[in-house]
């Protein structure tokens, strides 16, 4: 008896040391983060003394970090941004990738479907550096393609990275581009697990190859699509720092339009120094952003327990 | 009827017209996705004089390898960056799967008392992170990891989505009976993970080094923020760098002979396309090998317990 439980002691020795060089890093990267979020509610001074010394000895302010965010135009401005745009990826995305999907499954010829998956694929695999040259390529006002074919059609030319109007179309586009061909592998699986018993009997009730897809393929689809988009909500207050980073190449001008949670964060590190607002900018963004992933992670469960993430 | 027998047996098949039409829409689409990597290697190829004539165009009047022959001559700042670049992703996956899969084992074992405890810890960083500020400055002033390589290392190295999907894999490809009989013929804990866990979920482990070889060869955002030091710098990052300069070449490139004249003639243009085309050749070459396991990958992610 003793020596089982010994053992068990031992066995629990092992197990705890294969966690241990995970956990220190959750420590260091995760909580550790998690606990410097004290800062939004300080007055942040750095000090030479270390890391501690320069937390403890700022002087707490309370709220005014987050006053002096949201009296600024700027909290408006970027958490309006953030969620239309969000917005806008989640509804025509997954119009796309489903549509995608369904029409990788139905091509008669496997091995082309195959290759075109391929193709679509590729973006996925390319970092957002790479995406905003070839942006770039197309969108450069003296030598882009589409002022070229502008050109050639006696239409004016368009300062591209100085018209705020674009932006938007621009920046869907560009994230569909990369995205669609990633998410639509997730439907395609899902359409291979379907019975293909369900639609010989369809055939041999008559039903069209489209009265299939409709009552067949997307009924069965549905749950995995409300999974996917509950989860996407979960994410809403989460931009892609590369896409509004890159692909806009930083211009101040189309801030208006392409200034994000993330892109304002980060400036407020980087270049115009505001600490305290900025981390109080982070804080907000990650307590929302916890409440939604709890909330529709509960919608889930209600819905199909099986496919919830907790 | 006689149309419905001479029909092949396979019931489920589009008709020609409508074959043609989702052949069209899928292809594309994937054309358009592969279509600005083939435009950047074209502009890559074009002779920098007609370039600045003409543009960038599809069939330009005149092709020249210059841009490559430029980059391979003032070329010590691209090697460097291949070397960082490759330090980082083989030693950042080694690191990353070392950390990920014994984390994982760990809390997929049902005899680890504290299992739950560490799966929750590692969930729990899943729904709330304290933000970029914060960590900025752990890491810069607590870690001490500003302009070291280990800041391109570490911050990339766990990621609780990983451990998730990998802890998922060990339970449904290594069978508890397994385990059972390492213990039964007195092999210790971790004897038991090398010798007869690993090699039952090679699949799974070679998804995440996949899943991480790509977030570090890719990866350029560690780099803005933590590097300042030239020779630390990744290749993403230097693409970075040229596309707002061209001196960033010249106060780096070894080649004192370049003077002014020389850097005004400089294939500007096509020569940042050529490292753009350096820069993701070898994954446009990789990824079509390794797609499968990506496509497990993402859709092992949605199985639970």
């Amino acid at each position: 008896m003793a020596r089982g439980f010994l053992k068990n002691i031992f066995t629990d020795k092992i197990m705890l040391l294969m966690v241990l060089p995970g956990t220190l890093w959750f420590l260091f990267f995760s909580y550790l983060p998690m606990f410097g979020t004290v800062i939004a509610f300080k007055e942040y001074r750095f000090s030479r003394d270390g890391f501690w010394a320069s937390i403890v000895n700022s002087k707490w302010v309370g709220l005014d970090n987050f006053k002096f965010l949201f009296t600024t135009n700027d909290a408006y401005v970027i958490t309006r941004n953030t969620l239309l745009y969000n917005a806008a990826f989640i509804v025509l995305g997954l119009i796309l990738s489903v549509v995608m999907a369904i029409v990788l499954s139905e091509i008669v010829n496997k091995k082309l479907a195959k290759l075109y998956q391929t193709g679509m694929f590729l973006p996925y695999f390319l970092s957002w550096v790479v995406v905003g040259y070839f942006a770039f390529s197309f969108l450069s006002s003296e030598r882009g393609m589409l002022n070229q074919v502008l050109d050639y059609f006696g239409a004016e030319s368009v300062q591209w990275y100085s018209e705020k109007k674009y932006w938007p179309f621009i920046l869907i586009f560009v994230y569909l581009w990369k995205a669609v061909g990633y998410n639509s592998v997730v439907y395609l699986a899902a359409i291979m697990g379907i019975d293909k018993s369900l639609y010989e009997a369809a055939m041999i009730d008559g039903a069209s190859k489209f009265q299939q897809i409709r009552n067949i393929t997307l009924p069965l689809l549905n749950p995995i699509i409300t999974i996917m988009t509950l989860l996407a909500i979960g994410k809403i207050f989460y931009a892609d720092f590369g896409l509004f980073y890159q692909v806009p190449r930083n211009s101040g001008t189309l801030y208006g339009v392409t200034n994000v949670i993330d892109t304002y964060v980060y400036q407020g590190l980087k270049t115009t120094g505001e600490i305290g607002m900025t981390t109080a900018a982070g804080l907000y963004q990650s307590v929302v952003g916890f409440v939604l992933v709890i909330t529709s992670n509960y919608i889930v469960r209600r819905y199909n327990r099986d496919s919830a993430l907790f | 009827m006689s149309s419905v027998v001479r029909k092949k047996r396979d019931f489920h098949q589009l008709s020609k017209p409508w074959n043609v039409i989702f052949n069209l829409i899928a292809g594309i689409f994937a054309f358009l996705c592969v279509f600005p990597f083939l435009f950047v290697v074209i502009i890559s190829l074009t002779d920098e004089g007609t370039l600045a004539r003409d543009g960038y165009s599809l069939i330009p009047a005149k092709w020249s390898l210059g841009a490559y022959r430029y980059v391979f001559e003032s070329g010590d700042m691209l090697l460097r960056s291949y070397g960082v670049t490759i330090f980082v992703t083989v030693l950042g996956t080694i690191i990353s799967l070392l950390f990920i899969s014994l984390y994982a084992y760990a809390i997929s074992r049902k005899s680890f008392r504290y299992r739950n405890f560490f799966a929750f810890f590692a969930f729990f960083t899943m729904l709330f992170n304290g933000g970029l500020v914060p960590t900025y400055i752990i890491v810069t002033q607590f870690l001490g990891l500003k302009d070291t390589v280990w800041a391109l290392i570490m911050p990339l190295a766990v990621n609780a989505f990983y451990i998730m999907i990998l802890r998922t894999f060990y339970i449904t490809s290594v069978p508890d009976a397994i385990v059972e009989s390492g213990k039964i013929d007195g092999a210790g804990e971790f004897r038991i993970f090398l010798k007869l866990v690993l090699p039952l979920s090679l699949p799974g482990l070679a998804t995440i080094a996949l899943f991480s070889t790509l977030g570090y060869w890719n990866d350029w955002f560690n780099a803005l923020l933590y590097i300042d030091d030239p020779n630390l710098v990744p290749l993403q990052s230097m693409l970075m760098r040229i596309e707002t300069s061209m001196q960033f070449i010249m106060q780096n490139s070894q080649n004192s002979s370049l003077s002014l004249e020389a850097f005004r003639s400089m294939p500007q243009d096509t020569s940042r396309m050529a490292m753009v085309v350096l820069a993701t050749g070898p994954i446009i070459f990789a990824y079509p090998f390794f797609q499968r396991y990506f496509i497990q990958g993402l859709t092992i992610g949605a199985v639970k317990e």
